[in-house]
């Protein structure tokens, strides 16, 4: 490319200046170029500093932080020097922004049409009826529904994909030279981030417009990026084009960024860990559960969530419980940990049934099953030490106390791979990865036979989620205890589980062991997860949207029906008349596992 | 939406019948009744008798109460014990004085401690944002009778401008009622407004953090823009509270006030009531002042949903 930059960022230094402490260094020196019509990716864990590399463009920091030296240039401006007025000026209209969570970053108050439009107003870019007009034709060109009606809606009546694709309208809007895409599809299901990486690919290519895109996740970047810098702890650990990164890495680190991206879920990758265990007797039944929320009386909820839910589960096994979010995968979390009793149906532990809710269960099954939360940091009490944290279920379920409970706390901080030195610290004292072990710890202190974990990966970045991975591994081998273990990523459950339960829209549509759920038949709502799961390879996004199931699968939402398929509008190979009017029963495949199809398994074969 | 609404019609009417049987209770307990009141401890039987006649008191309790909320609904209140004149026309008079002062307050400081609420909140940590938040403090952290007669001291027996007492006869202009209650006036202004000012701020300063409002700065918003439009419409709901509970105070809370200018407002009205054991009157302004209290934290509440786009729009 012989053009010149649209933006430069020339030995950048961001430093964080803590309240009566030396300045510490974020960004050490960072320089790299973007050329029109060039996706430039930034790629790191967290705390790699990319995010507010990427904000430089802007010439923002984040509270707390500010340049140092060097220099931001954006259209032969240089961002950092600029006063408030004129950095206002330029935002929004030169240089947009994305952030990962546009359900955070909409104005709960305000209708979506008002926000896309309300820069250029301000700027005075351009006329409201022109803005409203620009603002229709994104819409169109995002594939949004209902494009003329959407933005007198306000953020809450829109689903979160749907979301994201508006703030790209938003970022669009102006037609800004330079877009800053931070983590938009990291908070998204599988396949609801194939429909915004799509999308956002579109518009960029149809716009002309030039690219930062942040994330970690070296699979999207793949498929959007065509030059990509790797970035460790505010330095360039390696940069150059997308193939060259992808296909021939040279430093050490990009290499382990790349061993971290789990393996896209193939059967013949995965070693049979089928144990055939007739006579082990089963950890967990769970038999034609029913539940929901709403209602005065817990027996007749008015929304039902699970709709006759049965699986099982043996000592020492893991089960992965996969799906889109709303599917109930963490309804069904809560009703076996009692915490949403069930309107009907049993849960079995250990062949003895539990009581629906966790109010009238004893201690002893109250100690049994324990639930890891998804968020470690709402979880944790962050007035308390981790020595306090994990003692607790030591000194309620077990009346240890004193020293022995010292010594047993540091027993499991050490089961967990945390140093002993950390007791006497508090949580927001520790990393996010160190806090998910924190959390995995309490858990184990109670000393249970089942661990409920919902989604306990999904908030951490690709590299600590796979130790965390590696750990429950290890903890499952090495204590005996049995993992109901839910996750919208299919890799992830894959690379840990010994079956597999795939819930959608609140009912179980396939079971068996992940060989099983991984090769033909397959259900048409896990071939389209399956297919969804991002390869690290150029050119796989669009080879995966040329396939019919997924084309279909990735247009429509989850709908909850009480009649027929609740698959239905969402499948590629639908029979009307009958997906429609009658839901499938779950039936044996040929295979031997269970499928919820009207299809014979040859139809689900391919 | 309109469930969510008429159901906290309802809890409001709901507690003004409840306060009403709380009222009448209390009187009933007491020892004694009106009749002993009025003719003293030297009244004979007979008479007494006769004026327990007159008044009603020897019917059924029920009966009792439900004349007594027909009072209040029609306005027949009944005689004063003291006084002999009507309840009804005293406490006209009086409601008259207390809404007067009480709405010129409120005009004066609700516009004001919103502008001056969103300057500091506009410019956190400046030197005006810190003049406003330690001046607000300081009018917090002082009793309002102290602000009063400090202000007295200065205004009126210093410098002489504004009389310290506050009399009205009923027939003076408008422009002279103004003057003769600027101290009043002034004392409640201070007062109400640190409050109001302090809450504008810190609801506007609490939204200042989320990532929308970071958005809007990374979109090229105007700060003014920023404040007034993205923040303000998100932090309304605590700021209305306030001004609703500031509102009520300015009926009921200000005896003292009314007290240290002579001003013959309602809430002295109550406290003469009480000095002179004329339970009718306390029942009948014990009654206004809870009503207020529920229907203005009422329209607050009514406001807050209203101003929730969840539920004016639902899914």
């Amino acid at each position: 490319m012989k053009a010149k930059p649209i933006f430069q960022c020339r030995d950048l230094k961001i430093e964080a200046r803590p309240w009566a402490q030396e300045p510490i260094e974020i960004v050490k020196g960072i320089s790299f170029n973007v050329f029109p019509g060039q996706v430039v990716a930034l790629i790191g864990e967290s705390g790699s500093g990319k995010t507010t590399i990427s904000l430089a463009a802007l010439g923002y920091t984040k509270p707390g932080l500010h340049f140092s030296s060097g220099e931001a240039i954006l259209l032969e401006k240089d961002m950092i020097n600029l006063d408030y007025e004129e950095k206002r000026l330029m935002r929004g209209e030169h240089v947009a922004y994305l952030a990962q969570s546009a359900a955070a970053t909409f104005n709960p108050s305000l209708t979506i049409g008002e926000q896309v439009i309300e820069s250029a107003l301000l700027h005075g870019a351009l006329s409201k009826e022109t803005a409203e007009k620009r603002a229709i034709e994104l819409y169109l060109a995002l594939e949004l529904p209902q494009p003329y009606m959407i933005g007198k809606l306000y953020p809450h009546q829109v689903s979160g994909g749907q979301l994201q694709r508006l703030m790209a309208a938003m970022a669009l809007v102006e037609k800004p030279s330079l877009l800053v895409l931070d983590e938009p599809t990291t908070a998204l299901d599988v396949t609801t981030q194939i429909e915004v990486l799509k999308a956002i690919k579109k518009v960029i290519r149809e716009e002309k417009s030039a690219a930062i895109y942040v994330t970690h996740d070296l699979s999207v970047v793949a498929q959007i990026a065509d030059h990509v810098v790797v970035l460790y702890d505010g330095v360039i650990k390696e940069q150059g084009t997308v193939e060259e990164i992808i296909n021939n890495p040279k430093h050490s680190y990009t290499n382990k960024l790349m061993a971290a991206v789990r393996p896209t879920p193939k059967a013949n990758l995965i070693e049979q860990s089928v144990l055939e265990s007739e006579h082990s007797n089963s950890a967990l039944v769970v038999k034609n559960i029913s539940a929901g929320y709403g209602g005065t009386n817990k027996r007749t909820p008015t929304k039902l969530v699970l709709h006759d839910v049965s699986f099982s589960l043996n000592h020492g096994e893991v089960v992965g419980i996969i799906g889109e979010s709303g599917c109930g995968k963490s309804t069904l979390a809560r009703v076996i940990s009692g915490l949403l009793p069930a309107s009907s149906g049993q849960i079995l532990l250990n062949e003895k049934e539990l009581h629906p809710s966790v109010k009238n269960r004893s201690l002893n099954e109250l100690q049994l099953v324990q639930f890891i939360f998804q968020m470690a940091d709402t979880a944790l009490n962050p007035r308390q030490t981790i020595g306090e944290i994990i003692g607790r279920p030591l000194t309620f379920y077990h009346g240890v106390k004193g020293k022995k409970r010292d010594e047993e706390v540091r027993e499991i901080m050490r089961l967990v791979e945390l140093p002993d030195a950390f007791m006497n610290r508090r949580p927001t004292e520790i990393s996010g990865g160190q806090k998910q072990r924190v959390n995995l710890a309490r858990g184990l202190a109670a000393k249970p036979t089942l661990l409920l974990c919902d989604e306990v990966t999904s908030a951490l970045d690709t590299i600590v989620g796979a130790n965390v991975i590696s750990l429950l591994k290890k903890l499952g081998e090495e204590t005996g205890i049995s993992f109901v273990f839910i996750s919208h990523d299919l890799s992830t459950v894959s690379s840990f589980a010994d079956k597999i339960v795939v819930l959608y829209a609140g009912r179980l549509v396939e079971q068996g062991t992940v060989q099983e759920i991984l090769s033909p038949p397959f259900h048409p709502y896990t071939k389209l997860l399956i297919n969804s799961v991002p390869e690290l390879r150029v050119g796989w996004l669009e080879e995966t949207l040329k396939k019919q199931s997924t084309e279909v699968g990735i247009s429509g939402t989850v709908e909850m029906t009480d009649v027929g398929c609740p698959f239905y509008n969402r499948c590629h190979i639908k029979i009307e008349g009958l997906c429609n009017t009658t839901s499938a029963p779950l039936t044996s495949s040929l295979s031997g596992h269970e499928i919820a199809c009207h299809h014979l398994d040859m139809a689900l074969l391919e | 939406m309109w469930i969510m609404a008429a159901r906290r019609i309802l809890i409001g009417i709901f507690l003004i019948w409840a306060v009403s049987a709380f009222i009448f209770l209390i009187t009933q307990i007491l020892p004694g009744d009106a009749a002993e009141l009025i003719l003293g401890q030297t009244a004979t039987d007979a008479s007494l008798e006769a004026l327990r006649e007159k008044l009603g008191l020897n019917q059924a309790w029920y009966t009792q109460y439900l004349n007594w909320i027909y009072g209040l609904v029609t306005g027949d209140l009944g005689v004063s014990v003291a006084g002999g004149s009507t309840i009804a026309d005293l406490i006209k008079f009086r409601i008259g004085n207390t809404l007067f002062v009480g709405g010129i307050v409120a005009v004066i400081s609700i516009p004001l401690s919103l502008s001056l609420g969103l300057t500091a909140a506009m410019m956190p940590g400046s030197m005006i944002d810190r003049v406003i938040t330690a001046t607000t403090l300081g009018l917090i952290a002082v009793p309002d009778f102290f602000v009063a007669i400090f202000l007295i001291l200065i205004l009126a027996v210093g410098l002489g401008w504004f009389p310290s007492v506050s009399y009205l006869r009923g027939n003076e202009g408008f422009l002279k009622s103004l003057y003769v209650l600027t101290l009043p006036i002034f004392t409640l202004v201070l007062v109400v407004s640190a409050q109001m000012t302090r809450m504008t701020r810190a609801g506007i300063l609490n939204v200042m953090s989320s990532p929308y409002i970071e958005m809007a700065i990374l979109k090229g918003i105007p700060r003014r823009t920023i404040i007034l439009r993205h923040a303000l419409l998100n932090s309304i709901g605590p700021i209305i509270n306030v001004i609703a509970l500031n509102l009520a105070y300015l009926v009921s809370g200000v005896v003292i006030m009314e007290t240290i200018f002579a001003y013959p407002g309602l809430a002295k009205l109550m406290v003469d009531g009480v000095q002179t054991r004329d339970i009718p009157l306390v029942q009948a302004c014990g009654m206004i002042f809870c009503t207020t209290f529920v229907v203005l934290i009422l329209i607050a509440d009514l406001a807050t949903i209203v101003s929730n786009p969840r539920l004016r729009h639902p899914k």
